[in-house]
């Protein structure tokens, strides 16, 4: 922000940056951001320009424009024009990807592109039904983004925390906040489960208008750093960067001991890079994946034994029973991954609890592959076209101990049926008369996302190969806490079919690269039912008062 | 009075982590142990919904719930902004090798009544 004179910073309207006068308050709070850094000394912020939108305002015309929006070379252009309806759209895109538009007349969907053109991820799915805004892509979910308007302030936007309209509006005024960000530090909507963000986004924009500042495109994995999660992932590949002090000090982390956001990332990205060599560090897990349970309400856990592809025996259910009787456990609960959830268990018996069940973890708590849900299949089934339980079984023993970016549910089903919802997990597989189909990046959670199809296949070998391989990418390539859909939104449905479908031979060293990272890889139930780790389990009982 | 209570040996508590201390007839106190070998205990019970403290991640010298992630600071008790709420907080201090914690005296409820 220094100009050509050094002695004199400037910021805002006066500036002409590398070219470009912004006449906005947003990028004038950006460059005074970094101009305050300077003569601090700080030195870490850089301008790098601003992508903006404004919306305005003409007496009785709405007018919303974003990026590039004049297009040219290179460029393709989508428009919608009515003249006498008064409606006016144009979309610019390059690469299938959305850098620009104008919107004239309705510009409801303007948050919806600009999220888009600041994402910059690609369009090329939804490209036919892009011009009719999001309402109109079949959005099974929370028909979010362009309700904000007609809502009413009592009305409830982030149903995690419980924050009503009228609570985010009267923040935004009253202290004066511009960024996602801040609106969730202050009221916390949108701050648990995400699944509101493009609703809240869009009261900011209309309540702080024009000064509303855009979530950053380059997004810092936390307040720790500046490096986003690409590069950190990068860095630990390249530098070979075996524990959470040597990364945080390699990559200039800037607290101490990082946060509870950025610790299980950062325990997560050295060990899917270096199996074998990364050491696990048990405290930057969160508690699920440390003492191998789910956390419940009342700080009680809840007990999930694997049963492989959800068949199980006499003998196991009768030391099921038999568990629930001697530790008195209140609920036993049949979950949507086709398992016995034992709920309620105090987390000191834990331990004498997997002792008696004598079956493997069933990884319900941990950012891992959970469940392979199957139907019933050609064995029993009059529809049945293929034995979609020994799939499910094979699947699931080849892959179970494998952490991933986040939960892995996988189904698969012996007939186009798809009793086993193939349509709606990360991986699906669905039985047909020649062999199986795949499918990838289903989602049944927060918002249901059908999964997309990726290969046809004839044998169970190559089954095996391929979800291994498709899961590997995401292991290695997939952000924190990012599911499969959002990895493959991202990356592209494009370029997993070149790695995994395509690549015969890189599918193949991704295959391999899963077997070694699984390779005598332990089964916590039993190490813990035999007395590693014991300490967590047990509580310390207060001796006798010291007398003083 | 005051009523101090022998609990463990520092090197019992994980570092960046807590041992669950119970007490007969009170709520359980939840005793952490930093990165830098510092030692707090407070009770184990969130000023959000209750949920146990001694489970979450320890960084710096905060704790997140592992109920809904609320961040406490060990040595005041308190909810880091926005949230709001204290927990009680006892002295400790390590004598001949071991923690001892003071179950009498609760600056966390002067604080509170401070508040
Ligand atoms: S109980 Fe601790 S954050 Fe809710």
């Amino acid at each position: 922000m220094q100009s050509f004179d050094p002695r004199i910073y400037a910021v805002g309207e006066c500036v002409n940056h590398r070219g470009v006068a912004y006449g906005l308050v947003a990028p004038l709070f950006e460059m005074a951001k970094v101009c305050a850094n300077h003569l601090a000394h700080y030195g870490i912020g850089r301008y790098t320009g601003s992508v903006t939108s404004t919306k305005l305002k003409v007496t009785g015309i709405d007018l919303f424009s974003a990026g590039d929006f004049t297009g040219g070379e290179g460029t393709e252009e989508i428009t919608l024009s009515d003249p006498v309806g008064g409606v006016y759209r144009k979309l610019v895109l390059r690469d299938d990807r959305l850098i620009g538009g104008v919107l004239y007349g309705d510009t409801v969907d303007g948050a919806y592109y600009y999220k888009l053109l600041r994402e910059g991820r690609s369009v090329a799915e939804i490209r036919d039904r892009l011009m009719f805004g999001e309402a109109n892509l079949g959005d099974a979910g929370h028909l979010g983004r362009n309700k904000a308007a007609s809502m009413t302030d009592d009305m409830e936007v982030c149903g995690c925390n419980g924050v009503c309209k009228g609570t985010i509006v009267r923040a935004i005024k009253d202290h004066g906040l511009f960024t996602l960000d801040e609106v969730r530090k202050t009221t916390k909507a949108s701050s648990s489960c995400g699944s509101c963000t493009g609703l809240v986004e869009q009261i900011l924009m209309a309540a702080a208008g024009a000064d509303y500042s855009p979530a950053p495109q380059r997004k810092a994995m936390c307040g720790c750093t500046d490096h986003t999660h690409a590069e950190v992932r990068r860095a630990v590949r390249e530098h070979h960067l075996l524990s959470i002090a040597d990364a945080m000090r390699f990559l200039e982390w800037r607290t101490p001991t990082g946060c509870a956001s950025c610790r299980p990332a950062l325990n997560y990205y050295l060990l899917s890079t270096w199996p074998h060599e990364a050491k696990d560090d048990p405290q930057s897990r969160f508690i699920n994946e440390r003492a191998h349970a789910n956390i419940q309400r009342n700080g009680s856990f809840s007990v999930i034994p694997r049963m492989w592809g959800g068949a199980t025996s006499a003998g196991e259910l009768r030391r099921i029973a038999d568990v629930v009787d001697k530790y008195r456990i209140p609920t036993v609960k049949v979950t949507g991954g086709q398992r016995l959830d034992l709920l309620g268990v105090k987390k000191e018996d834990l331990p004498g609890v997997w002792r008696d069940l004598g079956m493997p973890s069933g990884h319900a708590y941990a950012k891992a592959l959970r469940t392979v849900k199957t139907c019933v299949g050609s064995e029993w089934c009059r529809f049945g076209v293929q034995d979609s339980t020994r799939m499910g079984q094979q699947l699931e023993r080849a892959l179970w101990r494998m952490y991933a970016p986040h939960k892995v549910k996988l189904a698969v089903s012996g007939c186009p049926r798809n009793c086993a919802e193939s349509g709606i997990k990360d991986v699906g597989v669905i039985g047909v008369e020649s062999g199986w189909e795949i499918y990838v990046a289903g989602n049944g959670g927060i918002k249901t996302e059908v999964a997309q199809f990726l290969v046809k296949l004839k044998t169970g070998a190559e089954v095996l190969e391929h979800a291994g391989a498709f899961l590997q990418l995401y292991r290695e390539e997939g952000w924190y806490l990012e599911r499969t859909v959002h990895f493959v939104r991202r990356v592209g449905l494009d370029y997993v079919k070149r790695r995994v479908v395509e690549d015969a031979t890189g599918r193949c060293a991704l295959h391999e690269r899963l077997l070694f990272a699984l390779d005598g890889e332990p089964d916590p139930w039993a190490e813990r039912a035999a007395g590693a780790d014991h300490a967590q389990f047990e509580p310390i009982i207060a001796a006798e008062p010291v007398a003083v | 009075m005051e009523r101090w209570i022998r609990v463990c040996r520092p090197e019992d508590i994980p570092r960046q982590g807590a041992r669950v201390v119970q007490i007969s007839g009170g709520a359980d106190v939840a005793v952490f142990r930093t990165a830098s070998d510092r030692i707090f205990a407070i009770t184990d019970r969130c000023p959000h919904k209750g949920g146990p403290l001694s489970q979450g991640i320890v960084f710096g010298e905060r704790v997140a719930c592992p109920l809904h992630n609320w961040s406490v600071e060990l040595d005041s008790g308190c909810a880091s902004a926005p949230d709001e709420g204290c927990v009680r907080t006892f002295p400790v201090k390590v004598e001949a090798g071991e923690v001892m914690v003071d179950l009498a005296r609760a600056p966390g409820t002067v604080r509170d009544a401070l508040r």
